[in-house]
């Protein structure tokens, strides 16, 4: 464990903490974005810069902006007067804690995990390029359909539904007005 | 406390922050920003296992990490298309007062 991932590593989680928490959600979406970068850094802090300049540009870049637009679209922006917890809020907190506990204690009592780090592999664009024209090349074309399709789907899904105009009907059929 | 184990618990930590967000949350922007941490803990388990593992050379965790993150992008916007029809209808993204299918 180096230093600096430490601190990167502290740094996001109470940055991913406070994004959960705060009140205002202007002030979350802008935690969110400080836990997005932080992981990012922790993915080049583990040799994966294309993995991690891939997170500050789709995550930092495009996700938190949707989300920001989600806050203003949908007016939340203001602080909410009443709580901010739903009624449960022990139980899902008691859950979450439950299933840290098992997690980390899986990670930490694992018997068959690798001690040492290897040395860095060549994890170029150009070797991830040559992988997905290659040996990732169905799969990269189903990403490419499943992100149209969403997109196409968001779009309908958020589109204003018109209200339905008195008389279209006879408009259609080319009567009177 | 090996590094690998050390990625784990960050990992472990960064999912359970977003599982009690997913769920104690009352808004559902809110809700959806959980589980987009918890999946951002699944890939840094991903690259943690591919970078740690026996064959780095193979690039498979950065390949589903790559595949991962398209994914999630393509579920943000559907979920938040969803939550702007949502709020059209019921002037609210309180998920409390979404209860009209409730039995």
């Amino acid at each position: 464990m180096s230093l600096p991932f430490i601190i990167i590593a502290v740094v996001t989680l109470f940055a991913a903490a406070a994004a959960m928490s705060l009140r205002n959600l202007v002030h979350c979406a802008l935690s969110l974005i400080v836990a997005l970068a932080g992981l990012a850094a922790l993915y080049l802090a583990l040799d994966a810069q294309f993995v991690g300049f891939t997170q500050i540009l789709v995550y930092v870049g495009a996700v938190a902006i949707l989300i920001v637009f989600a806050v203003l679209l949908t007016r939340s922006d203001a602080t909410p007067n009443q709580t901010i917890l739903a009624p449960g809020w022990f139980t899902g907190i008691m859950i979450s804690a439950i299933v840290f506990a098992t997690l980390g204690w899986a990670a930490l009592n694992s018997t068959g995990l690798p001690k040492e780090m290897p040395s860095a592999p060549e994890a170029t664009v150009k070797n991830i390029g040559d992988l997905l024209m290659t040996q990732y090349v169905l799969p990269l074309e189903v990403i490419g359909l499943l992100l149209t399709a969403a997109l196409i789907g968001a779009v309908i899904i958020a589109m204003k539904e018109e209200p339905p105009h008195v008389g279209s009907y006879e408009a259609e059929k080319g009567g009177a007005p | 406390m090996t590094p690998l184990q050390g990625c784990l618990l960050v990992s472990a930590l960064f999912f359970a922050i977003g599982l009690a967000g997913a769920v104690t949350r009352r808004n559902a922007i809110l809700a959806l920003v959980g589980i987009e941490l918890m999946l951002n803990a699944a890939n840094l388990n991903f690259i943690a296992f591919w970078r740690y593992g026996p064959n780095p050379e193979a690039l498979s965790g950065v390949m589903v990490v790559i595949f991962s993150i398209a994914i999630a992008a393509a579920e943000a916007a559907v979920g938040l298309a969803l939550i702007i029809a949502i709020y059209r209808h019921y002037r609210t993204v309180n998920l409390d007062q979404i209860d009209s299918m409730k039995g």
